[in-house]
């Protein structure tokens, strides 16, 4: 559904977005991960027909950003970092004026506006003049004006920015709502946000292609790199941390043991094994009948964030190189673990 | 073409939704309703005293009453369109809705013919304000219509001219204020450069001369179809929206 060559754009001082390809398929839900500054709002105005790129291009539903932008922009529906509201406006008014100039006429636009109305939920502000609605009112009626024309694209930047967590939970779950229908890409820095929301993620830092791969298997490096807090107490007060590290080393499958920190009569270790399942049962029974008390047995997944940061970091290090992502997260994911 | 009247409309509703509309309408009728006022008396004044002297001056409603009038308004004119232009981009810009426009699927010409368009209504309701002070001359008096027509033409053509450039300097700012000042500075300098020509006439002077906006106006004032005025107006108006359009493909590349 888009397609991203080489998308590059320059200023006079700065690279914005340096040579960046990627592809999103249909009915997908993307998100375009990275900090402030990365360039995430500038790859979606060159999506947008917004900017054009300096050099190298970008596809939507088939039709070029430079040489089709009317075609373009009729398959898009984009919601910038600011929702783009006419303050004097009404609700449904100016839900009307948008459905115009995205090129909708007569019945099927009064048909539009009502099913939008309903799916963002803003029904009930329809008769309210947009700069008087609050915050989680306006991002919605932002998501409104973006799908009324019942774009195949939906461009969405940072649409959770600067709500409360109910407004975000129920704008996430609008967006998801809206995946079957619509290839979504959304732009967030906040990694929750993918987790929850996307099946794709594509990370990008100071202009550069950091890493595209699939959520799951994001998450499923980081917890495979994961390793196994273990907190003990002893059973009358006393309890020398040395004597468990070593009883915990003995445990089959445990590679490693680090210790952490002790408080009172309790210590906590990292246990790190080659399978970091495989071990709890063994870890928890070695220390029960070792007769002390097991008190918190976890597994310390690596996060996302960690993996965010560390690939982001990493990227800063080696600018020139271009990482295949696969076994740039597994670096980390190593790196993580030892 | 449909797209421009979508944006005319929208224009004209922020308009009149906010007071600015109401504002300009009700300054403009005041002012010119004391210009109107002033004129009538003077000609009242001067025809009894005419009459009490027995001579027979020529007394002419439209060249006594209409053409100064006409001029005035073309002055009035000066001051009020940079209120009517100053937000038409630069409100766009500083709220972000821009990027709405230019993402969807209509081309800038429509959006620029729009707002250009919605400006060029409104101008035109404070025309009718003046309107409804000459329908008394008409009540009273018996003046020609034609030399007004054409007067009214002028200042349709002049106020378009001057509605285009004023749109293209709103889009080089997002500070309504700043696109209100300069376009004022603008106007006023088109509207002064003439007096070069009362004591110069070098080729320079002539350009300058030629290039103030008030002096292509007198022939219209005078009842006179000039074509060649006409056409530097014709020509200012699509000079302005074309440096609009240009100045607004350039933000893409700029921001």
């Amino acid at each position: 559904m888009i397609t991203v060559q080489e998308l590059t754009k320059r200023y006079a001082r700065n690279t914005a977005v340096d040579h960046i390809s990627f592809e999103v398929e249909k009915g997908q839900i993307v998100g375009f991960l990275g900090p402030n500054g990365a360039g995430k709002t500038t790859t979606m105005r060159m999506l947008t027909c917004f900017l054009p790129p300096t050099s190298g291009g970008a596809k939507v539903a088939g039709f070029d950003v430079l040489e089709e932008p009317l075609e373009v922009k009729r398959r898009i529906g984009y919601l910038p970092e600011m929702p783009p509201l006419y303050p004097e406006m009404r609700t449904a008014e100016y839900l009307m004026f948008v459905g115009k100039i995205k090129g909708l006429r007569g019945a099927e636009l009064a048909k539009r506006v009502d099913y939008v109305l309903g799916r963002c939920a803003i029904a009930d502000v329809q008769d309210k003049v947009l700069g008087k609605l609050s915050k989680g009112y306006r991002q919605r009626v932002g998501l409104a004006q973006a799908i009324i024309h019942n774009p195949d694209v939906l461009i969405l930047d940072e649409p959770t920015a600067g709500l409360d967590p109910k407004q975000i939970n129920e704008t996430r779950d609008l967006i998801r709502g809206l995946a079957g229908d619509h290839t979504i890409i959304l732009s967030t820095h906040i990694l929750s946000e993918v987790e929850q929301t996307c099946q794709q993620v594509i990370i990008i830092n100071k202009g550069k292609l950091v890493a595209t791969d699939s959520v799951s298997n994001l998450r499923h490096r980081a917890r495979g790199a994961g390793s196994v807090l273990v907190e003990v107490a002893g059973r009358n007060g006393a309890l020398d941390p040395a004597v468990v590290k070593r009883r915990l080393e003995q445990v089959p499958g445990v590679s490693r043991v680090l210790f952490k920190e002790t408080r009172d009569s309790r210590a906590v270790f990292e246990v790190e094994g080659q399978s970091a399942r495989a071990i709890h049962g063994d870890l928890a029974r070695a220390i029960v009948e070792s007769g002390w008390d097991l008190n918190e047995l976890r597994t310390a997944a690596v996060s996302l964030e960690e993996i965010f940061l560390q690939l982001t970091s990493a990227g800063e290090e080696k600018m020139d190189s271009n990482p295949d992502s696969a076994a740039e997260v597994d670096a980390v994911a190593e790196k993580a673990k030892g | 073409m449909r797209n421009v009247w979508i944006i005319c409309r929208k224009e004209l509703r922020s308009y009149f939704v906010s007071p600015i509309a109401y504002i300009l309408l009700a300054m403009f009728g005041i002012v010119f309703g004391f210009f109107f006022w002033n004129a009538v008396g003077y000609f009242v004044y001067a025809g009894i005293e005419a009459q009490m002297r027995g001579g027979m001056f020529p007394m002419n409603v439209n060249e006594q009453v209409i053409r100064p009038l006409v001029s005035n308004v073309s002055v009035i004119g000066l001051f009020l369109i940079p209120m009517i232009t100053m937000r038409l981009f630069a409100e766009e810009k500083r709220s972000g809705t821009i990027e709405l426009l230019v993402t969807s699927p209509i081309r800038d010409v429509e959006v620029i013919l729009g707002k250009w368009l919605a400006a060029m209504i409104l101008y035109s309701g404070m025309l009718l304000l003046t309107a409804l002070n000459f329908a008394w001359l008409f009540r009273y008096g018996n003046p020609d219509w034609k030399p007004l027509a054409i007067a009214y033409l002028g200042l349709l053509l002049q106020a378009g001219a001057l509605l285009a450039i004023g749109t293209f300097i709103s889009t080089l700012t997002r500070n309504q204020i700043i696109a209100g000042a300069v376009t004022f500075g603008v106007c006023l300098l088109l509207w002064v450069l003439e007096w070069v020509s009362d004591y110069d006439s070098t080729p320079v002077a002539r350009v300058l001369a030629y290039l103030s906006v008030l002096a292509h106006f007198e022939t219209f004032a005078k009842g006179l179809l000039s074509l060649k005025d006409a056409a530097f107006y014709v020509t200012a108006i699509f000079l302005g929206l074309f440096l609009t359009a240009r100045s607004m493909e350039s933000l893409r590349w700029r921001s």
